[in-house]
């Protein structure tokens, strides 16, 4: 584009959190928000809408500096809460569209410029999402050990032998396979306990999106993530969603289910179209 | 205070618009990096940072390698005992002294299995496991 490459250490970019519309609720909420490095949020407005900004160094926010960031689990941690908090803060006061992690300009003009280019589909979107929330509704499978142990071990002894005694190899292929059973089992059961919950979420909401089930490190709830949903939920209606999924796997065996949010709608805040084939059609 | 301040931050006890604060900054890190990097509206800022590459490197890497030890936690773990699946399965249960015989005697075991099944598949007979599904 135009825009020459300036000496990097001193010079400031414009950070952008969210898109919303040029209302006197987000301009009011904006400006007492803090942004990355503990710096003031400020909007840029153009037309009928207004972005959510902070100024950031370029030292740390230019494309080098911010890889190196985002490479850090420590920093990206405190980059995406930080981040998170400003959406979460305006989307309480008014519809937003969050914008993805390490949205970054030149300075505020390019931010108002770009507002103007893709101001239709930022209101298109806005409409769409207007009087709306999004629920997250993860399901679980439990560890199978404790629950099916006692019934485990029976099932060697029915076939007549007891395990461990004359044949070990025997007994270690059963115990292996009864493991792996009651795994199986499990999962069954727990699949079919998700497609429930789906089905009793979905006649709550208006959109459903799938997110990737966690796993590893940062999954920190009990048992096996197994389904990992996003639902566009109608703002009234959210008390009536939370509540039919927990009663739709109440007392059920083998799996926790857990209902997140409200968030802002993350998950339906689809790429406007014209400028982002590049990394937003990688939808799900 | 307090009690308002629970109710804010408490677990999912209730999902009202602007009361609960699952989806605030007490949200689960898992939770919030999916939205943020995954989600969420994408336009092409001045400066480009591939999000694709990061979240490879950053989070893909690390929850896979990290979910090994989290399946152990959960019990799951044959494959450790597993010669087929895992390479070093098969000499140091041998040679490390084997605690009352069990490694030694699981490792003989499972090459036996797994040369059963190799055969019972030569010769088109069904997986060992199917025989005993009916119990």
């Amino acid at each position: 584009m135009t825009v020459a490459p300036t000496p990097a250490t001193t010079a400031e970019l414009s950070y952008v959190y969210a898109v919303g519309p040029r209302v006197p609720e987000l301009e009011r909420a904006a400006p007492r928000l803090t942004g990355l490095l503990d710096r003031p949020v400020h909007t840029v407005e153009s037309g009928g809408l207004a972005a959510v900004v902070s100024s950031v160094p370029e030292a740390e926010f230019g494309e080098e500096g911010f890889k190196a960031q985002l490479e850090d689990l420590g920093r990206l941690e405190v980059i995406a809460r930080t981040h998170h908090g400003v959406v979460d803060a305006l989307f309480r006061a008014v519809t937003v569209l969050p914008l993805r992690l390490a949205t970054v300009y030149r300075d505020d003009a390019r931010v108002a410029a770009m507002l103007d280019e893709s101001g239709r589909e930022f209101t298109a979107l806005l409409e769409r999402l207007a009087g709306h929330l999004e629920c997250g509704v993860k399901v679980y499978a439990l560890p199978p050990g404790p629950r099916s142990a006692p019934s485990a071990p029976a099932r060697p002894a029915a076939r007549g032998a007891d395990g461990g005694g004359t044949n070990p190899g025997r007994a270690y292929l059963q115990r292996r396979k009864a493991q792996r059973t009651r795994h199986e089992d499990a999962a069954r059961e727990a699949a079919e306990t998700a497609a429930r919950v789906r089905e009793v979420a979905a006649a709550h909401a208006v959109d459903r999106v799938a997110h990737r089930p966690q796993q590893g490190e940062l999954a920190t709830g009990e048992g096996r993530n197994i389904t990992n949903e996003a639902y566009l939920v109608p703002k009234g209606a959210t008390g009536a969603f939370a509540a039919a999924v927990r009663e739709a796997a109440r007392d059920l065996p083998g799996v926790r289910v857990e209902v997140t949010g409200p968030w802002a709608p993350y998950s339906f805040a689809a790429p406007p179209a014209p400028r982002a084939q590049d990394g937003g059609r990688r939808g799900r | 205070m307090s009690d308002s301040l629970a109710g804010r931050m408490g677990p999912s006890t209730g999902v009202s618009p602007y009361a609960a604060r699952d989806g605030g900054s007490s949200a689960n890190l898992a939770d919030i990096l999916e939205r943020v990097l995954d989600k969420g509206v994408v336009i092409a800022g001045d400066i480009q940072i591939n999000l694709l590459d990061i979240e490879l490197l950053t989070i893909k890497l690390r929850l896979l390698v990290a979910s090994v030890d989290k399946a152990k936690e959960m019990g799951i773990d044959w494959w450790e005992h597993d010669p087929s699946l895992s390479s070093h399965a098969r000499r140091p249960a041998v040679q490390a002294g084997t605690p009352r015989g069990r490694d030694s005697l699981a490792e003989e075991n499972a090459r036996l299995r797994e040369e059963l099944e190799r055969l019972r598949e030569a010769a088109g007979l069904p997986a060992a496991d199917r025989e005993e599904d009916t119990r």
